[in-house]
């Protein structure tokens, strides 16, 4: 469905003055195979270049070397006339600033399908029925962004993202912005419209709990490169790089089963090292076994 | 607001609309500025109907009823050859009012335009609008139209096209540093996203961003363009005589300062009210839309 070959991309890091002095590798040879149908979670902390890869996928960002391919083809290969967009769509991290205040949810709702020459008279219609699938009622078509709250304004983006039938959904954090409460319904409604749909998601999160409940593969990013993917059991049962464990570690535990988990990391000056005390720490280890 | 959310679509379109006429009648600037535009307005497009004396428009002369002083026959008195300023008010406010809708009417369709597609494209587009405005903007109006009038011939068109030819760059700036702000956000990458052209970009998601900004500008400008469109004629490069023009009347009316006071008194109050009235609904629409970015 989805395939990166040896994506990278550098950001220029520029003084006070303009002037080049830098370059930030904001993502480094990332290499990666979504299966369709797959649930594929990209796990990292922030600044790990996770919504970089997002916006290279959706041609918001151009990649500095590598490729890009759904189904087989490029990206830019646009030659059996199939805009982009109708293969591949983004559910942004904020459904605040994604949606734009001064036009309605229906309006809102209605761009993919006016841009892709759905028939005028049809578009009431399927703006209902959109909203429907995302679960809420029609009549939310004439409310304005601020007049909804923060799930139902991610309901709404989803609904727009769906609109023109993409195969493959790109969801950058959908839910990072929302309540722990209305998190679990937009992941359930998610996980429903993909069964329903057939639907291939690349999903972003730093949450590991809500990842490895809703993602069956998993790649982990740290800065830029990805040190580890795998099934979601075998990435968070066994992790096997100390990125992993020290990003499981941190993750507030519930049950006592979650916490026995985890591996046991050891505490500098009673805090959680960095990833590269950690890995200093390892090699130290490594080198006097 | 939550709990009207069953109300059918009308009845809540309705209600938006109420609200904002509610918030509108609550503000008290915004009010008396939207009276006295609109007590203008009418004023001018009623002018043959509530003038005594509509035929003193032209270049009538009556010298035994010159330098009347105001009474009930003539409201605002008359002039040194004898026509009834207040007639000659209320058409002079006609060709000011006219002069501000043709002037705004090109200045902010080309400039808020110009804005949307420098703040929106960059580049190229944008060094080359934004150059062209700098300069525009180093040009006082009144200046510019002082020098087309030295060269061509003083007259309306000439001062019209003048003033135009300045005005949509205080617009252009405006429009660009909005557009620049918004085009930064997810929503405008969403739409791009979603495959939406161009065309929907500058003017269904950001334009509708601009509209209280716009109506704000505009409205402060009429007045500031009256000013301007007065000061013109004040100095004999406007509108010419006979035709009633508030800046003219004050000009001429002026050489008979103090005795026949009213002759340049009441046709400047008149430019007063009507800039006054622009002046106090644009400040009174910013405090109703909370727009920061208008001067
Ligand atoms: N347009 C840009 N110009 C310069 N640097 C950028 C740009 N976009 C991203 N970066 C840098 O690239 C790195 C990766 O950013 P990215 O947004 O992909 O992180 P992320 O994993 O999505 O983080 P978060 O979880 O906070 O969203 C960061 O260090 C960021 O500062
Ligand atoms: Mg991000």
């Amino acid at each position: 469905m989805l395939e990166l070959k040896n994506l990278c991309k550098a950001f220029p890091i520029r003084n006070a003055f303009g002037r080049k002095t830098g370059a930030l590798q904001a993502v480094d040879n990332v290499s990666m195979t979504i299966a369709p149908g797959d649930i594929y979670g990209l796990a990292g902390e922030s600044g790990s270049g996770k919504s970089t890869i997002a916006r290279m996928i959706m041609g918001l960002e151009t990649p500095d070397s590598g490729e890009i391919l759904i189904d087989g083809r490029s990206i830019h290969d646009r030659s059996d006339g199939v805009a982009h967009g109708r293969r591949v769509q983004m559910v942004f991290q904020n459904p605040g600033s994604s949606l734009n205040p001064r036009r309605t949810v229906g309006q809102s709702v209605a761009v993919p399908l006016d841009a892709h020459g759905f028939p005028r008279s049809k578009r009431p219609a399927r703006v209902a029925t959109l909203l429907d699938m995302v679960q809420l009622p029609a009549a939310f078509a004439e409310r304005y962004p601020h007049e909804l709250s923060g799930g139902q304004k991610q309901r709404v983006a989803i609904a727009r993202a769906l609109a023109v039938e993409p195969k493959l959904l790109v969801l950058d954090e959908p839910t990072s912005a929302l309540d722990v409460s209305v998190q679990a319904k937009v992941m359930d409604l998610l996980t429903d419209l993909g069964r329903q749909m057939g639907l291939t998601y690349l999903f972003i999160s730093h949450d590991l709990s809500l990842m490895r409940n809703f993602a069956r593969e998993v790649s982990v990013l740290y800065r830029g490169g990805i040190v580890e993917s795998g099934t979601s059991d075998t990435v968070f049962g066994h992790p096997s790089h100390d990125y992993t464990r020290l990003l499981i570690a941190s993750v507030p535990v519930i049950s006592a089963e979650e916490a026995a988990l985890r591996p046991v990391i050891p505490l500098i000056d009673g805090e959680l090292p960095t990833p590269e005390q950690l890995i200093a720490l390892r090699q130290a280890a490594d080198r006097q076994a | 607001m939550t709990q009207m959310s069953l109300a059918p679509p009308e009845a809540r379109r309705l209600s938006n609309a109420y609200q904002n006429w509610y918030r509108f009648s609550r503000n008290p600037t915004a009010v008396i500025g939207a009276a006295i535009v609109v007590v203008c307005i009418l004023a001018a497009l009623l002018a043959p109907f509530i003038t005594p004396y509509p035929e003193h428009v032209g270049a009538v002369v009556n010298f035994r009823a010159r330098h009347q002083p105001p009474s009930l026959t003539f409201w605002f008195g008359t002039d040194n050859v004898g026509r009834d300023i207040f007639t000659r008010t209320i058409y002079g406010m006609r060709i000011s009012l006219l002069l501000a809708f043709v002037v705004l009417g090109t200045a902010v369709p080309i400039g808020t335009i110009l804005g949307l597609l420098a703040g929106y494209f960059g580049g190229w587009t944008e060094a080359i609008i934004m150059r062209i405005t700098d300069i525009a903007l180093a040009l006082p109006p009144l200046v510019m139209a002082l020098a087309v009038a030295a060269v061509l011939s003083p007259d309306l068109v000439n001062s019209l096209l003048a003033i135009a030819a300045l005005w949509w760059t205080w617009h252009t700036r405006l429009i660009y540093a909005i557009t620049k702000q918004i085009r930064t956000q997810e929503f405008i990458e969403a739409a791009e996203t979603l495959g939406a052209s161009k065309f929907h970009i500058l003017f269904r998601e950001i334009l509708p961003n601009c509209v209280s900004a716009i109506a704000v500008k505009t409205s402060l400008d009429c007045g500031f363009v009256i000013l301007v469109g007065a000061s013109l004629s004040f100095l004999g490069l406007g509108i010419q005589p006979p035709t009633p023009d508030l800046g003219t009347m004050v000009a001429q009316g002026a050489g008979f300062l103090p005795d026949f006071w009213w002759e340049s008194v009441l046709p400047g109050l008149a430019i007063l009210f009507v800039a006054l009235g622009f002046n106090l609904l644009g400040d009174g629409l910013r405090d109703l839309f909370d727009v920061q970015e208008v001067r």
